[in-house]
């Protein structure tokens, strides 16, 4: 693996147009895909060239790929497909040094070739994390090749030129993090105080999306805007709600009140039914998943919220509102509401019935002088 | 009985008229907004529009809410000392602890003598404190939601606190709750002036209606002034 373009010197027998001639992909190909990802970073048109050439000339930077608490759903999502797309060609760009579901190496070789990239390449390379990070106990709920998961994303990330936190674990902690969150699990840029970090969370994180980052970080040799989460505003910046096609069906006031029922199959608004698309941000509506097949909403199922901080707390499946704290799970906002304000009237209508019958003492001459008002 | 009254001015102008566009307010926006939560109607065809329709008199009557609050916080250094803002903390001050305890002990029924207040009645007055706290609360998570179809616009900069503070899910939670503590709030309200005009006879019901209240102290011009700061040390 010739990596010395990195150092600064030329590589020699490298060309991005040579490794995607050699896979079948056609010139036609890939300016296409330098099209597509050019508006998927909401850049306009005329930026397309500027792409195109910088993958052309693009530097082989080496990429690390870190697993920490995660089920690796989003290394699955950017794999499984049945045919190679061009973006994971554009992703083979990068010199994928170390990946522990897909990397050949194994034990202490595929360490050793870790801590290689770590040191060789401190401040050049990007890292990709899967999964978030325990922190009680010192980090010891997790660990591979006998270092702490807290430790290796501490030098790992530390060190890196960016670090994409791939999938809603590895962004805010996740699904780990949720209550009691017991490994006190956090996301990469809660543990790695100072990192570079982007996050693209999402269960799984849209494949799309981290190549047009990683493109993104080619050409401009920096990451794209983000938001207060540290989510990319290209792919975050807009709500699940205001760009979805049952849209027009929230607004008339056509809901699915049932699974199956005559507004379902019509394919009529999700929001009786728990969908969170009012309160998530994502591009899943236009971006979509699995060569832009479909996406839940489309499919039928409301979205879950997924690509929120706090959603597995926050955003039960099936119901608008999260639970309210202390109550039990049957027991939703409204129905205590309504329970307190029966309360509050109850109450009141006894006090009304003890005032009609108690009897007040009448003011005389000497207490009207003592009220005097204000 | 026979007891002589003054009637005086104690309710100024914008003092009611901010009360009366609170109280339509809030009953619209709780009835728009019971429907939002929990739509129950069915639109007929696609180009109904009725959640959009609802949606829509739910924003306009927020910001009719949130002009009339800020339009009553800013009267309480302009208007009268009846509406100005040291009525809201009669718990800072000695006098203002005694009257609180009068009123309470005749709620509660330890006392027999119906406490009579010109202003507000100062456990009223401090509920209200309370409730402004609860309806800052409604305008900020009511905003903060509403701000959220123009990401990085003015609005959604200028809120960007309640976004720290909370997710977007639990703003919905909290906004469904504290719209019930006002409904608690309001059957506490509609009863005790109902009770007070009966008890007090100063007509305090209608003194919403008129702006004149009928009390046994004569009749005394005040001013609320920005610059009585801690009044309560002052006071005699």
């Amino acid at each position: 693996m010739d990596r010395d373009d990195c150092t600064g010197k030329k590589q020699e027998g490298f060309s991005v147009a040579k490794m995607l001639e050699e896979r079948g992909v056609s010139r036609r190909d890939f300016l296409k895909f330098c099209s597509t990802v050019t508006a998927a970073m909401a850049l306009p048109a005329t930026m397309v060239p500027k792409v195109a050439q910088a993958l052309d000339k693009v530097q082989r930077p080496p990429l690390v790929w870190l697993e920490f608490q995660d089920c690796a759903g989003d290394t699955e999502a950017l794999l499984r497909s049945a045919n190679p797309t061009v973006g994971e060609l554009v992703l083979d760009i990068l010199s994928v040094d170390y990946h522990e579901t897909i990397m050949a190496a194994a034990g202490h070789q595929a360490e050793a070739n870790l801590e290689k990239t770590v040191k060789e390449f401190q401040g050049k390379y990007l890292c990709v994390v899967e999964g978030s990070i325990p922190m009680k106990e010192g980090g010891a709920y997790g660990c591979v090749g006998g270092k702490s998961h807290l430790a290796r994303a501490k030098q790992v990330c530390g060190s890196a030129a960016a670090t994409i936190a791939v999938g809603t674990c590895a962004s805010y902690g996740g699904i780990a993090a949720a209550a009691p969150n017991p490994t006190g699990a956090v996301g990469v840029k809660e543990a790695v105080s100072g990192a570079t970090v982007i996050n693209l969370p999402g269960c799984p994180c849209n494949a799309d999306n981290l190549t047009a980052v990683v493109v993104h970080f080619l050409t401009f040799g920096k990451l794209p805007a983000l938001d207060s989460h540290g989510r990319p505003l290209f792919a975050y910046g807009k709500r699940i709600h205001d760009n979805c096609e049952r849209r027009p069906h929230f607004d008339a006031g056509q809901y699915v009140e049932h699974w199956g029922d005559d507004a379902h199959r019509k394919g009529h608004c999700l929001y009786k039914m728990g969908c969170k698309g009012p309160a998530t941000f994502h591009n899943c509506p236009t971006q979509r998943f699995n060569e832009k097949v479909s996406w839940p909403v489309a499919a039928g199922h409301g979205c879950v919220g997924c690509s929120e901080p706090q959603f597995w707390d926050t955003s039960p499946l099936y119901r608008r509102l999260p639970n309210v704290p202390g109550f039990g799970i049957e027991q939703n906002a409204d129905k205590i509401g309504l329970a307190f304000a029966a309360g509050v009237g109850g109450a009141f209508a006894i006090h009304g019935a003890m005032n009609a019958l108690r009897k007040d003492k009448e003011p005389t001459a000497d207490e009207e002088t003592k009220e005097g008002g204000e | 009985m026979g007891e002589k009254k003054f009637k005086q001015y104690i309710w100024e102008l914008p003092v009611r008229w901010c009360h009366w566009i609170n109280v339509l307010s809030i009953v619209v926006l709780a009835a728009t907004g019971i429907l939002i939560g929990n739509p129950v109607f069915i639109g007929s065809s696609t180009d109904a529009y009725l959640m959009g329709w609802i949606r829509f008199i739910h924003f306009v009557f927020a910001y009719a809410f949130a002009v009339s609050v800020i339009t009553r916080m800013i009267w309480t250094f302009r208007g009268n000392c009846y509406a100005g803002w040291r009525e809201y903390f009669p718990f800072m001050g000695a006098a203002g602890r005694k009257e609180m305890k009068e009123v309470f002990d005749y709620y509660t029924f330890r006392s027999k003598h119906p406490p009579e207040t010109t202003g507000h009645n100062p456990m009223a007055a401090t509920a209200y404190f309370v409730l402004f706290l609860v309806y800052w609360f409604m305008i900020l998570t009511g905003f903060a939601m509403y701000a959220e179809h123009a990401p990085g616009g003015i609005m959604h900069s200028l809120l960007k606190p309640v976004y720290v503070m909370m997710t977007t899910q639990q703003m919905h939670l909290y906004h469904h709750l504290a719209m019930w503590l006002i409904f608690g709030f309001v059957i506490n309200h509609v009863y005790s002036a109902w009770l007070m005009d009966i008890k007090e006879k100063g007509g305090e019901i209608s003194s919403m209606f008129s702006g004149y209240k009928f009390t046994t102290s004569p009749y005394a011009v005040c001013k609320s002034r920005l610059w009585d700061f801690f009044p309560w040390k002052s006071k005699k």
